[in-house]
């Protein structure tokens, strides 16, 4: 598993990727790749847990995006949690929150999503 | 601006996440200054965003970052000496725009330094480009 990747494991249904560090382009692509790899098994819902990344990058931010577009495709879900200010900020102005929700915490993310 | 006011001039490489260095020295002023952690965030998220423009786009190995510390505000200037950018060619992204279409997902950085600090002005040439961006220390300023 990339450094960028803390841990993945599946909650009542919904993927679970938390993130390490700074999310730049490498963590983003580093996510992407595990969201192909459930999508292709079948998973439609999605929570990032940004706990461990307090700083991001638009670079990385943007890989996001890919997956919004992949889930409208199959009518999936992706959502955040644990953002720290200036995240949910940043992904308020470039618009991700339009489309995804924010939880407090996991357990309210995954509730949700399930 | 005059004479007194204190500047931490920075020297930066074109090395990976390099931008972080520059956010550690802005946490450090914010602190000295007292500014709010938000503004701070604010502060560090327009650094990076500024230092990967001109690390993408000028072609230059390397970069200066100048923080000037006065009464009222902090100014930041981020400079390079590369080929210079004509920003008004550069396209105002929208989300709506780059879902669903092949449009680059990528481009946001001069839209989230102007949304994150409160005055940004851009000059640039084929001698290079300075960004300066200043955070009020208050916001009834």
């Amino acid at each position: 598993m990339s450094d960028s990747i803390k841990n993945v494991e599946e909650k009542s249904g919904v993927v679970v990727i938390t993130t390490s560090g700074y999310f730049n382009n490498i963590a983003g692509d580093a996510v992407l790749e595990v969201f192909n790899e459930k999508m292709e098994e079948g998973r439609t819902n999605f929570l990032i847990d940004m706990e461990d990344s307090k700083v991001v990058n638009s670079i990385g931010v943007s890989i996001l995006i890919e997956l919004i577009e992949k889930l409208q495709t199959v009518d999936g879900k992706l959502a955040f949690t644990n953002l720290a200010a200036i995240v949910e900020k940043t992904f308020n102005i470039m618009g991700l929150t339009k489309y995804c929700e924010v939880y407090d915490s996991v357990d309210s993310g995954v509730d949700n999503l399930s | 601006m005059n004479k007194q006011n204190p500047v931490v001039e920075l020297k930066l490489p074109v090395i990976p996440d390099i931008e972080l260095s520059a956010t550690k020295t802005a946490e450090v002023i914010s602190r000295h200054m007292n500014l709010s952690e938000e503004k701070t965030g604010e502060i560090s998220m327009a650094i990076i965003e500024s230092c990967i423009n001109a690390f993408e786009h000028s072609k230059t190995k390397e970069i200066f970052i100048h923080f000037i510390i006065s009464a009222d505000k902090l100014t930041i200037k981020v400079k390079d000496q590369g080929v210079g950018f004509d920003k008004s060619k550069v396209e105002i992204p929208n989300i709506e725009n780059k879902l669903n279409s092949d449009e680059r997902k990528r481009g946001w950085g001069l839209q989230l330094v102007s949304a994150l600090m409160d005055t940004v002005e851009y000059d640039s040439d084929e001698t290079g480009t300075t960004v300066t961006m200043t955070k009020k220390r208050e916001d009834n300023e």
